[in-house]
């Protein structure tokens, strides 16, 4: 059951008033109520089971990592309540603590998962938010195509794989801009980025456009501000591509796009080739800072990052003509990531700057898309007068 | 000859409106706006009782890139060079638009004799003047470009696109009428210059909808408050044939603009005066003379940003 309950108890508090409160309530509780438990802003948060203690586990910024579940008096159902404003999206798992050991899992009784290169998670979807449609299979898009190619790279000293969508109709007279997607094959499996690409472009809404999807090698070391990436993109990849595709091969036609360290990438190499690329799409950089001293909080992973987001502001360029960014504001990044935006537009850039409240997630990655893809390489839709 | 304008064609009237005309002979179609969907013609054949002749402009088109890869290569120049002529427009507009709708916000719109009305007016006018400047100064942009472009190609004279154009000249010789479908505006725009169709379209009676409409007129205006980033700015594109005068064209408009936004409106009626701004919603017949003078009862877009009836100029 969802939507604003007024005038009533919560449901949860309906149960607990319950007598005889058994197994048997607990059991049509449960069958009746889809689990969070949706009621206007509040989410009531169950676990049904043995245990020593529950808690909820999450990351949204501002809130407790850890809020502890009780247990409803003379059951094994735990319950707690978060409220979340219209329109989150947020990602949990529980913690079960039996006999001193403890296990964190999904939620048992929620279906929704997001998936993500860590593993999966719970979902939960609060009152307002929609999975956008345009991020799932529609079978009157007309399908592009994925192929994979081998780019050896002398820079990156490796053979980098890149998964190339090229657009339904693709035709070799035309011209296509280019987006060069960091973590792609991420992108791809937990962003839906070809189903996104597919609608999108089957609405109008976006350019036909073409997509190289890259694969890290060591991601930390390659997208942390690497010269040798920036190099492998620019005096390698891109000419290949160039060479090879139908693109538009000009300033305006050409995006680097990348997620979390992947916006860093896709950033620093703008930097160190600025004006290759008209466009940048980073969502929630890991645009780390420090104003004095050096405690950052990222651990030694962000060293060059930090080191690099701080010449940055301390001297803004222009690297691009157009920088979408895009941030949760429950994850921790969300103030970097709004502190960027007026120095990139102090830097001369048109800049597009998208909140949600979402975390630190490839679905809240993929929910952006259509608001940066569309904003970058817009699609035909003000042509078209049926 | 006749232009008998019509609006979108979701509910179909074209079938019924041919039928009025008590054409004999075959109807030459013009879908080019569907792109690669143009041959999926039937049922607008059907609407012209099996007469009609496809002029299979888009497909003429492809072909053309193909067989003449000088062409196609200096297409694709062009292409590029407008879509940053067209980028750069917008952002200039967007800058000049939004000092305008500032000024709105002002009060500089609001009629009356409140104290400094008048020099608000005055301001508005202005801003309005200067979007106008604008859209001439990029329309010219565009033309130069273009002409440039025929002259150095010179289209007439390269053998695949010559013996299109003399098939299509062919096939308009036998119609009785022309036909154009809505679709992309800038595809039909192009596809009718480039097979020089404009010649039989003054003398035979024409038929066209939405994108279709637009292409035949002296300044597209491509418009739309429907877009997922917000409401855009109304932009010139760039010329049609210039069979119609003095009007820009807004198919299916209470869908794609606010229409109930007045104050924006109204700067959308200004930017392109003395054109007229003419609505063509679904059911909209419009027959324009042979003269080029438009009919009574066009439903405008007038300077106070409300929807209404005109007389003839």
């Amino acid at each position: 059951m969802r939507g604003l309950v007024t005038g009533r108890k919560l449901a949860i508090n309906r149960l607990r008033e319950r007598r005889p409160l058994d197994a048997a309530a607990v059991d049509r509780f449960l069958a009746r109520h889809e689990v969070p438990i949706v009621e206007g802003a509040r989410c009531t948060f169950a676990y049904r089971g043995e245990a020593d203690e529950v808690s909820l586990v999450h990351r949204i910024v501002g809130l407790p990592d850890h809020l502890p579940l009780r247990r409803l008096h003379g059951t094994d159902l735990w319950y707690g309540m978060l409220e979340l404003p219209e329109g989150s999206r947020v990602e949990y798992q529980l913690e079960v603590t039996r006999g001193g050991h403890r296990e964190r899992i999904n939620d048992p009784l929620n279906p929704r998962l997001a998936h993500s290169p860590m593993g999966s998670s719970s979902v939960c979807y609060a009152q307002g938010y929609v999975t956008p449609d345009w991020t799932m299979p529609d079978p009157e898009a007309r399908q592009g195509s994925l192929t994979d190619l081998v780019v050896p790279s002398r820079a990156l000293r490796r053979d980098c794989r890149v998964t190339l969508y090229l657009p339904a109709r693709f035709r070799r007279t035309a011209r296509y801009p280019l987006v060069i997607v960091h973590d792609g094959g991420d992108y791809l499996r937990y962003a839906a980025a070809k189903t996104v690409l597919d609608n999108l472009i089957h609405r109008l809404e976006v350019a036909e456009t073409v997509a190289a999807f890259l694969y890290p090698g060591d991601r930390l070391a390659e997208y942390a501000n690497s010269a040798a990436h920036a190099r492998y993109l620019t005096a390698e990849l891109l000419p290949r591509l160039e060479a090879e595709l139908p693109l538009a091969a000009r300033p305006s036609g050409r995006c680097l796009m990348g997620a979390s360290f992947g916006a860093v990438a896709a950033l620093s190499a703008a930097y160190r080739y600025p004006q290759v690329y008209g466009s940048l799409l980073l969502q929630s950089g890991s645009f780390v800072f420090t104003d004095i001293g050096h405690g950052h909080g990222g651990g030694p992973a962000f060293e060059p990052v930090v080191r690099f987001v701080n010449r940055y502001r301390a001297a803004p360029r222009r690297v691009a003509d157009r920088v979408f960014v895009s941030c949760g504001v429950y994850e921790p990044l969300i103030v970097p990531n709004r502190s960027m935006v007026p120095v990139f537009e102090a830097a001369g850039m048109a800049v597009r700057y998208v909140e949600a409240r979402d975390g630190h997630s490839w679905e809240n990655w993929r929910d952006r898309l259509r608001d940066g893809l569309s904003w970058i390489f817009p699609g035909p839709q003000k042509f078209y007068y049926e | 000859m006749s232009v008998i304008l019509l609006g979108p064609q979701r509910r179909p009237t074209v079938g019924a409106v041919v039928a009025s005309l008590g054409l004999s002979g075959p109807l030459a179609t013009v879908n080019a706006g569907w792109q690669d969907r143009g041959r999926d013609d039937r049922e607008l054949g059907a609407q012209l009782g099996g007469r009609d002749i496809n002029l299979a402009l888009y497909r003429r088109w492809l072909d053309t890139q193909d067989r003449d890869p000088g062409f196609a290569a200096g297409e694709r120049a062009l292409g590029g060079v407008l879509a940053e002529l067209q980028d750069l427009y917008l952002l200039r507009l967007d800058y000049a638009l939004q000092a305008v709708y500032a000024l709105q916000g002002r009060g500089a719109g609001l009629a009356g004799r409140t104290p400094g009305a008048a020099g608000r007016a005055e301001t508005l006018a202005e801003a309005i003047a200067a979007v106008r400047e604008l859209d001439a100064a990029h329309l010219r942009r565009v033309d130069e470009v273009r002409r440039e472009f025929f002259d150095r190609l010179r289209p007439q004279d390269r053998p695949v696109l010559a013996a299109h154009r003399a098939e299509v000249a062919e096939l308009l010789g036998r119609a009785a009428a022309v036909v154009i479908a809505g679709g992309h505006v800038g595809v039909l725009a192009q596809v009718l210059h480039l097979f020089n169709v404009a010649p039989a379209l003054s003398r035979l009676p024409v038929i066209a909808w939405s994108a279709g409409a637009m292409a035949l007129t002296e300044r597209i205006v491509l418009f739309g408050d429907r877009d997922p980033r917000g409401p855009g700015h109304p932009e010139v594109y760039g010329r049609g044939l210039s069979l119609l005068r003095g009007a820009v064209l807004l198919p299916h408009a209470r869908a794609r603009l606010r229409l109930d936004d007045a104050p924006r409106m109204a700067v959308f009626a200004r930017r392109f005066e003395p054109a007229r701004c003419i609505l063509l919603e679904p059911g909209t017949r419009i027959e324009v003379g042979a003269d080029g003078r438009w009919p009574d009862g066009l439903r405008v877009l007038g300077e106070d940003g409300q929807v209404s009836a005109v007389e003839a100029a």
